[in-house]
């Protein structure tokens, strides 16, 4: 023995799974939506995945140049907001979209506010809801099979009937990622396995969200109404993906849960109150600035110690 | 019952295979033999012998320094070489007695002992802490002040701890598998100490073969259990342990003792036997030699004061060059600079690895993932209290219950962004620990 050793505090030992594994993770796991996205809109489609991803990976390789911080796209979670927010937009959006979309996310929504893991909301989300306010006629412009539509959700709002198996299928009209029930659950199931996600957030989410619009939705006891609500729409997409997302939602395992339900309401009465036939990116967004409430009412109780509500009282 | 487990915890690769099959092996030291004063929690041993006075095996050459502290007895005989500054485990240079070897092991007259059930619990006492019976799971708490309740008669459970949750150790699995029979020999003695209370073995279960031995051994004893816990670290953590045994709870201000239970590690507890059937000190321990960079990993029968250098020159030396050495495990155990530190009562291992790992890696940013919270087992925000700790939050870190964590390093391991979790917080810790003792 002739070299010098290394000493650090316990432990010595550290487990496999990487932020930079993980995110490689989600990006695997949005790949079959992303697929099938290119498939259902053709390749201009591809144009639109491609431009999100790249202007977002060098929108935050850029600032941290700038800013002279140490360059972190390596970690791979620029690459997932530009996805994100790529399956997000309608296929046949000007270039220039994403580009304004990613800048916002990354640049405002992320940089700004601390880089990975301070931003206090999903910045792909953030990103689509601004380009919807802005951009509000391009943004709900949905073409599919050559014929500019309503989108199933919306046509389910004006009382016409949608063919579920479609909806679950994937093939009507929508955001390049989010049509394809099928195609999600592959990846929900891939990020599951590999314990990227667990079924609090979305199991959660989903449940009060079918309570809620059997309860509120109008159409009572109707399941076909029911399916065709869970099936359409982001709310597949939302759950797994954007809901899950680590940094904007509750270190709690409690309050995971407790978020689920909320994002549920949220996005029911957004779908049934609101004018829009759409809701899941405002309610996950809405959920995101309630996480720090959610956390600190769910603060575990200590093993061996009074809960949290008690403390204080005594002594 | 509850599945014996509790809530949290991590399953690390365990490295067991490497060394649970080599029996166990005495190492003859050779040269001197270093004796801390301080290798137990409480005052430091005071020393009753003079540099070149005469000491043979088993003769006191420290004595307890109050009642929470434990005597020391020499492992060999030979001569005083001095009371000196020696490097020990923890990287402290603390006072330590040494003693160069005769290599003849000439031993004190053993003391008879009468029969366990004409002792009383007082004498057994008495005995336990004249051997030095001390924790040898890793706190090195005196036992026998762990033996002596404020109320005694409220013991109900005397639970060995022989779940070895931490990877690559096999010292006590050897022990289980070797001696069964002096383990349920020294839950006798304890349940003499405690007479109303119930003998509980515990065991992870991935030791089949170990229960299976136990039972044998202990089937004559109606009052004697032997449990199956889940394999899980840290699930041979005291009062994870309690709780998978009998289903209570207690803080980090309690004492096992607060709800009805003493636990002792498992060759603690041969000690006990050892020191109240036998009349032998505690002066030797299982060391399991072990990780990728060494030659013949073993399992030794130690004399303690024995050089950590020796026991690797035991085990064949070094397979390859090593990046990292640690006494104990690598949930807990220390990392070593020098071989030339003593083995102590409550040395549990030597483990070479031939990569470090953690050196490896930069610490990111935080992302919030919740692994740290869900493999907490003692159900904190790890992340969180982190983050106080870096950001000096006394009282925001105290409020969170900072002080409850145990520093099992789970937190660490499983943290996706590779941040020191468990260092953060052990700070903090010795921060307000250390501010409170000043009071």
């Amino acid at each position: 023995m002739s070299g010098l050793l290394k000493v650090s505090s316990n432990p010595h030992v550290r487990a496999r799974m990487k932020t930079d594994n993980i995110m490689l993770l989600v990006l695997i796991a949005l790949l079959p939506a992303s697929f099938f996205g290119v498939w259902n809109f053709g390749l201009r489609s591809l144009a639109v995945l491609a431009v999100s991803v790249a202007s977002a990976v060098l929108t935050e390789y850029i600032y941290e140049k700038l800013m002279h911080k140490k360059i972190t796209i390596g970690d791979f979670s620029a690459a997932v907001t530009g996805l994100l927010l790529g399956l997000n937009l309608p296929s046949t959006v000007p270039l220039w979209l994403p580009v304004i979309g990613t800048v916002f996310a990354i640049l405002f929504v992320k940089q700004l506010f601390g880089g990975l893991g301070q931003n206090f909301m999903n910045p792909a989300l953030a990103g689509r809801c601004f380009l919807l306010l802005s951009f509000a006629g391009r943004m709900t412009d949905f073409t599919w099979d050559g014929i500019s539509g309503a989108t199933p959700l919306a046509a389910l709002k004006a009382g016409n009937p949608v063919r579920v198996l479609d909806l679950f299928l994937g093939k009507t009209a929508g955001t390049i990622g989010e049509t394809s029930v099928v195609a999600i659950l592959i990846g929900a199931v891939v990020l599951l396995w590999f314990e990227v996600i667990d079924l609090r957030i979305p199991g959660s989410y989903l449940l009060s969200f079918a309570v809620c619009t059997l309860l509120f939705g109008g159409h009572g006891l109707d399941f076909g109404f029911l399916l065709a609500e869970l099936c359409g729409g982001g709310l597949m997409l939302g759950a797994f993906f954007m809901a899950t997302d680590y940094v904007t939602s509750p270190i709690t395992k409690n309050g995971q849960i407790v978020y689920g339900i909320a994002l549920g309401i949220l996005t029911a009465v957004f779908r049934f109150l609101g004018s829009a036939a759409e809701g899941v990116s405002y309610a996950i967004i809405i959920g995101n600035l309630l996480v720090p409430v959610i956390e600190k009412v769910t603060e575990p109780t200590a093993f061996g110690r009074e809960p949290f509500w008690k403390r204080g009282k005594k002594a | 019952m509850l599945g014996h487990t509790f809530k949290g915890g991590i399953h690390p690769y365990d490295g067991k295979e490497l060394s649970k099959d080599k029996a166990i092996s005495s190492v003859l030291p050779k040269g001197e033999l270093v004796y801390p004063l301080s290798q137990h929690i409480g005052a430091p041993a005071v020393p009753v012998v003079e540099k070149g006075e005469h000491v043979l095996v088993g003769q006191k050459i420290a004595e307890a320094g109050g009642f929470v502290s434990a005597p020391i007895h020499a492992s060999v005989s030979g001569t005083v070489k001095g009371i000196e500054k020696r490097l020990t485990v923890t990287g402290n240079i603390a006072d330590c007695i040494v003693i160069e070897n005769d290599g003849k092991y000439e031993e004190v007259v053993w003391p008879e002992r009468k029969p366990l059930d004409q002792m009383t619990p007082k004498e057994i006492l008495e005995i336990v802490k004249e051997a030095g019976v001390v924790g040898m799971g890793g706190a090195g708490f005196p036992t026998h002040v762990k033996l002596s309740p404020k109320e005694p008669e409220k013991i109900d459970y005397v639970i060995a701890n022989c779940a070895e949750c931490e990877p690559y150790l096999t010292s006590d699995y050897r022990r289980m598998i070797e001696n069964p029979e002096l383990l349920v020999g020294g839950m006798k003695v304890l349940l003499r100490i405690f007479p109303h209370a119930k003998g509980v073995i515990a065991v992870e279960d991935n030791k089949k073969d170990a229960i299976e031995y136990l039972e044998e051994a202990a089937k004559d004893e109606p009052n004697i259990q032997v449990v199956a816990l889940k394999t899980k670290y840290p699930q041979g953590a005291e009062r994870m342990l309690i709780y998978a045994v009998t289903g209570r709870k207690l803080n980090s201000s309690m004492l096992p003792a607060d709800v009805g239970c003493v636990v002792d590690n498992c060759d603690t507890v041969v000690s006990l036997y050892r020191a109240a059937v036998q009349g032998r000190p505690l002066m030797h321990r299982i060391v399991t030699v072990t990780g990728d960079a060494v030659q013949d990993p073993r399992n030794f029968s130690v004399c303690t004061g024995t050089s950590y250098r020796e026991l690797l020159e035991a085990a064949g030396g070094l397979k390859t060059e090593p990046e990292k050495i640690i006494s104990g495990g690598p949930m807990m155990g220390f990392g070593l600079y020098s071989l030339d530190v003593p083995v102590t009562k409550t040395s549990s291992a030597l483990l070479c690895m031939t990569k470090d790992e953690v050196s490896r890696y930069e610490e990111t940013a935080c992302i919030n993932c919740g692994r740290c919270v869900e493999a907490c087992p003692e159900q904190l925000l790890p992340s969180r209290l982190a983050d106080a700790s870096v950001h000096h939050r006394e009282a925001w870190f105290e409020q969170h219950n900072g002080l409850e964590c145990c520093e099992c390093g789970c937190c660490s391991y499983v943290c996706p962004a590779r941040r020191p979790l468990t260092q953060y917080i052990k700070s903090m810790r010795k921060i307000i620990l250390g501010k409170k003792k000043k009071k």
